[in-house]
């Protein structure tokens, strides 16, 4: 008993950082399911979202601040898939990763230009940002409010991907491009409804993330981005169930590990797991397996 | 129907196709047969536009398809059975076949028993992932899917490919049964001689020309295709 009354707020925060990241991790997992690509963009976009709500609140309350973030959010996901990643459709994959980490640097320089540099104030948001108490521990209502939404999103995701038209098409993608322009399915189409999706997930992290922040800098986003990214390579990068139970996993540990005192090395924990999963299992806890296609 | 003039068409670099002309007349079945790479393939590709045409004109039914998009031209009524099936291994028996029909928006009921009804095994194996079929399975999916748009003309490249001797007997009195239906089909093959018996018409075609033409009978007759194409 005294075990989790010490460690439940680390288990709670753990279970709300790992909903986060989950939010992030399927933008990546979606993507290189469909376009073999690892966006690296997607966590400058996390960043972005962020930013886009504090110069939100500053002229619009935030019952409109909030949607305008997630549909700015979007059409900044979409319009960099449309003019960094459609051109070079028929490029080699390097040339559509170097464009990736490209956009990545421009975000993040188009922040820093637009903040000059200094940390801007998160605006609280009321209700998620008061505090509750969860039996001994005590803690923000956004903690407990994360995972619920998350599980929430992701059902809803899955929903729309196995048992919709869309999705269906969306599963087609991934399998076999021209197969699918020979189905009439438009491509294009589909891989920006891909983005549409990722980036929303990731508006609707960066606001859960950053709530329990007090600002956020150009270089905010980039942190929960890259475990994000391990997490989806931990789940097996492609699966959608495996990038949300790897967020879980790593957000768990890192704060079980913070819990234990050893914070100094809850970054290097997911690192180290990164290195561990390429080298013992590289296709993750639930990835495709590597046999390509002939 | 179908008409195709002076057909140029570049792959990887080479001429693949090099001014080629044939038609294919409603509700009829045409063969393209010839050697690997002789660019019967990239002939059918371009149809429906998966590659560019160099120069060269395609009619279907009166109107110039010429390097159109391919979602407009499966729109019109034209599909491929790609070679090798390219089924999506991932979907399901039914959602292979309902993905076939993905720019319909009527009720696919009526066409989904009809595929069932020329391909019973597809039926029982409604709910597995397309990967698990086998080699012949996979092909006859390959068909129902294609079916499943409603084409007017099914553009078929190596059905047999890969297929036991009876399962490609199976494929080609399905292929037939489906023309009796009203669907005009193109089809090539290296299997020539099972090609020239179900064909109306037969085209040769020779490193991107057509080199030789006639009903599929007299093609089977003649001396030269026999020694080339028949190993007799």
């Amino acid at each position: 008993m005294d075990f989790l009354s010490k460690n439940l707020p680390y288990l709670l925060a753990g279970i709300s950082v790992g909903g986060q990241y989950a939010l992030i991790a399927i933008g990546y997992t979606m993507v290189y399911g469909i376009l073999r690509l690892i966006n690296f963009a997607h966590g400058d976009i996390f960043t972005v979202a962020g930013l886009i709500l504090i110069y939100a609140t500053t002229i619009l309350p935030l019952y409109i601040s909030i949607p305008l973030t997630l549909v700015a959010t979007v059409a900044l996901g979409y319009i960099v898939e449309r003019a960094a990643y459609k051109p070079l459709r028929n490029a080699p994959r390097m040339s559509v990763m170097i464009s990736a980490i490209g956009v990545s640097y421009l975000l993040q320089n188009l922040a820093l230009y637009i903040t000059g540099g200094l940390a801007q104030t998160y605006p609280a948001i009321p209700f998620i940002s008061n505090t509750i108490s969860v039996g001994p521990a005590t803690t923000k209502v956004v903690t407990v409010i994360t995972p619920i939404l998350t599980i929430i999103l992701v059902i809803a995701l899955m929903q729309l991907i196995g048992h919709t038209k869309i999705g269906m098409a969306m599963r087609a993608v991934a399998n076999d491009f021209e197969t699918s322009r020979l189905m009439g399915i438009k491509v294009d189409t589909v891989i920006s409804m891909t983005f549409i999706i990722g980036s929303f997930l990731a508006a609707v992290g960066s606001i859960l993330y950053f709530a329990n922040y007090p600002s956020v800098i150009p270089t905010s986003g980039a942190m929960p981005g890259l475990k994000a990214f391990v997490a989806a390579v931990f789940g097996g990068i492609g699966s959608i169930p495996g990038a949300v139970i790897g967020a879980f996993i790593i957000g768990i540990s890192e704060n079980i590990i913070k819990g234990l005192g050893w914070t100094t090395f809850s970054d290097a924990f997911t690192f180290a797991l990164l290195i561990i999963v390429l080298l013992v299992k590289p296709t993750g806890l639930f990835g495709e397996k590597a046999t390509d296609k002939v | 129907m179908l008409k195709v003039e002076n057909l140029k068409v570049n792959y990887g670099g080479i001429e693949a196709v090099k001014g080629i002309s044939f038609e294919v007349p409603e509700k009829s079945i045409v063969t393209l047969i010839g050697a690997n790479g002789a660019g019967k393939s990239t002939t059918l590709r371009s149809i429906v536009s998966l590659v560019k045409p160099t120069s060269g004109t395609i009619t279907f039914m009166g109107e110039n398809i010429t390097g159109k998009d391919t979602n407009e031209i499966v729109g019109k009524g034209i599909t491929l059975v790609p070679e090798g099936r390219k089924i999506f291994p991932d979907l399901t028996v039914l959602e292979n076949l309902k993905i076939g029909a993905y720019r319909r928006k009527d009720d696919l009921t009526d066409d989904i028993n009809w595929v069932y009804d020329l391909f019973p095994r597809l039926k029982e194996r409604y709910w597995q992932p397309g990967g698990t079929l086998s080699g012949g399975e996979q092909q006859m999916l390959a068909v129902g899917r294609a079916l499943m748009s409603r084409p007017k003309l099914i553009m078929m490249d190596e059905p047999s490919l890969g297929l036991a001797p009876l399962i490609v007997q199976d494929i080609f009195s399905i292929i037939r049964e489906i023309n009796r239906q009203g669907v005009t089909i193109l089809l090539i093959e290296q299997n020539a001689n099972m090609a020239l018996r179900t064909a109306d018409i037969g085209y040769v075609m020779e490193t991107g020309r057509i080199t030789m033409t006639g009903s599929g009978r007299q093609l089977l007759e003649d001396e030269q295709v026999r020694s080339a194409y028949l190993g007799k």
